[in-house]
């Protein structure tokens, strides 16, 4: 069994086996005839699995990784330009921006909704187990982004959404949400938080309701309030589950696509909400640039997985205080 | 007397949330129901003056186009009942196979001794940490080829056989339940597809029901992948549907009445879905953590 002692899986295996080599007499306990054990019906187990994998994770990561350097058009066999995506990704505004923009939103949508979920998740854990309540606010994340996009995109209207009679109505100016270059963003990271808030507060009340009751039931006899119970306490021990929802949200919060490409500016007004994965469907699928459109992918990619682990290593999301 | 308030203003708080959450919705229906002409001066009122169904119709193709075009619309159509079918078969399609295929594969990484067994596994996790944008060109350009634009193969293609992520937690599923059952199974002499077959497939229905619940539930959502692969009629979901029928709707003057009656009918599978799997939906997110 060399090589599989690492895995927390193999563990529960290793703790099995006693009674699993009892079984089958036949079957050798120790050595090559056990390492083997499974070997041919372990193929049909994972067959589909590896297929898929094979033809649309492994051979596109690296299918993808060959285009950056070609100008594949879609149209013709691509053609080898070197390092030249890259150099051109060095000089392009556009690509600069888009990654600004992106940063703007991701920022302004983890961060509102991060917090917001953290409230709501207290507040649902110290008032109530009800399933009402928490299918209630799983809705906006259950309708799809399209639908929630195009929602928004009537209730901020500048000439005739709600938003802007509330506003009026209350004496202020009617505003341009998607048409000011600098609401158009923030606007749309809003829309994403308001969509997503009750899921990820859904996660981390999750996360809360896995806190043991004595912890809390001590802090109480130690005189500790609300506040110092949630900030002592709560978030602390809820620390793997934040980093992971936090990493994952963040991950996603990057891919940012479906309401920017609903909204009519298409990516403006003056660039200010094309943010770099709709650049990249922009290139390949508009200017039939998918040469160079993988190459902006996969400096995301870069991006991403550079992230991803700095987060997890900030946040040591696998080792739990309750342990 | 103090601890009540408190908790009466935590209440209320809570109370403000679930509002804001659902009344966007609420207008949305209230839009649908609002003859066009009168949305200039039939602003705020929480129900429409004179409530109509004609966006509905219109929306559902059940009006001519000049009447369409009366009722303020573009003259565009949203084939619902098609694009609904559409949207049932790419879910559900990818919902079963996937979470079959995953379990099978998750079954092997947890309980299968095999040479390799935490290599392959290891790659499968770092699949995880690849953006989808990144396999998503390439893989249009491999669905392209093989001339599965337009099609359903093509549409369900890229995760009908695995996600890493099922795969992963599906492995983690397995190695929580006791492997007893498997062992007595074994003692009889069933083989280890038998086991699988009959006892621990059996024994997971409900939480490989959820997990395909979850499953459909993204499928369903799908944007990008389906207007990419599937924009005809025939192979368009719900979401590509919707988003085509925006672009058909002119800029300056968007036909809100029309597009809130499309965006009504395209929930109204989703509230289905709450009111029936609702609980199992909410519990879901006690266990599988985040997809």
């Amino acid at each position: 069994m060399a090589g599989i002692g690492e895995s927390g899986g193999a563990v529960a295996v290793e703790a099995r086996r006693p009674r699993l080599a009892a079984r089958d007499a036949a079957r050798p306990r120790r050595g090559r005839g056990a390492r083997r054990g499974d070997g041919r019906v372990a193929w049909i187990f994972l067959g589909p699995a590896l297929i898929g994998f094979a033809l649309f994770y492994l051979y596109p990561t690296v299918r993808g990784a060959y285009f950056s350097f070609t100008d594949y058009d879609l149209l013709s066999p691509p053609h080898s330009v070197g390092a030249a995506n890259y150099r051109e990704l060095w000089h392009d505004p556009l690509y600069w921006n888009a990654l600004r923009v992106t940063l703007q939103y991701v920022v302004i949508n983890i961060v509102s909704q991060t917090l917001l979920a953290l409230g709501l998740a207290w507040l649902m854990f110290r008032l109530t187990r009800s399933i009402v309540v928490r299918v209630l606010l799983l809705v906006p994340w259950l309708v799809p982004n399209v639908a929630v996009g195009l929602l928004w995109l009537w209730l901020l209207d500048a000439n005739l959404g709600l938003v802007n009679h509330l506003i009026t109505a209350v004496g202020g100016t009617s505003q341009g949400f998607f048409s000011t270059p600098s609401l158009a963003m923030p606007t749309i990271a809003m829309i994403n938080t308001w969509q997503y808030t009750g899921y990820t507060a859904l996660l981390f009340y999750a996360g809360m309701l896995q806190i043991p009751a004595s912890l809390y039931e001590s802090a109480r006899l130690d005189g500790a309030g609300e506040v110092r119970t949630f900030f002592r306490i709560t978030l602390p021990l809820m620390r793997p589950i934040l980093a992971l929802v936090l990493v994952v949200s963040m991950i996603g919060s990057f891919q940012i696509f479906d309401t920017i490409s609903i909204t009519p500016t298409h990516g403006g007004p003056v660039n200010a909400t094309r943010a770099v994965y709709y650049y990249i469907y922009q290139l390949a699928f508009t200017q039939f640039r998918m040469g160079y459109a993988c190459a902006v992918a996969m400096t995301l990619a870069v991006i991403l997985g550079v992230l991803t682990f700095v987060q997890m290593r900030l946040l040591r999301a696998s080792s739990s205080d309750l342990a | 007397m103090r601890l009540p308030t408190r908790r009466s203003i935590a209440w209320l708080v809570l109370v403000i949330a679930i509002i804001l959450t659902l009344f966007p919705f609420y207008w949305m229906i209230r839009t649908a129901f609002t003859p066009a002409a009168d949305l200039p001066t039939d602003t705020t009122g929480l129900w429409p003056h004179h409530a109509t169904l004609i966006n509905f119709e219109r929306v559902l193709g059940l009006t001519s186009t000049a009447q369409n075009v009366a009722a303020g619309g573009s003259g565009a159509t949203l084939d619902f009942l098609l694009s609904l079918r559409n949207s049932i078969i790419y879910a559900g399609l990818i919902a079963v196979a996937q979470t079959f295929f995953c379990a099978m594969a998750g079954y092997a990484f947890a309980r299968l001794r095999f040479r390799g067994r935490d290599l392959l596994f290891g790659v499968f996790v770092m699949a995880l940490m690849v953006p989808p944008i990144f396999t998503l060109l390439p893989n249009f350009a491999l669905v392209k080829s093989l001339g599965w634009i337009g099609s359903f193969e093509g549409l369900i293609a890229p995760s009908v056989l695995m996600t890493p992520f099922a795969v992963f937690f599906l492995r983690q599923f397995f190695l929580s339940i006791p492997a007893e059952v498997e062992e007595a199974a074994a003692l009889d002499g069933a083989g280890r597809l038998t086991q699988f077959w009959r006892v621990v497939l059996p024994m997971s229905r409900g939480p490989l029901f959820t997990i395909g619940l979850i499953t459909a539930v993204w499928a369903w959502k799908d944007y990008l992948w389906p207007l990419l692969v599937g924009p005809d009629q025939n192979t368009r979901v719900l979401t590509a549907a919707l988003g085509i029928f925006l672009e058909q709707s002119p800029n300056q003057a968007p036909d809100w009445t029309g597009l809130m009656a499309a965006a009504v009918l395209a929930v109204i599978p989703v509230a289905l879905l709450l009111v029936v799997f609702g609980r199992r939906l909410v519990e879901s997110l006690n266990f599988t953590g985040i997809k």
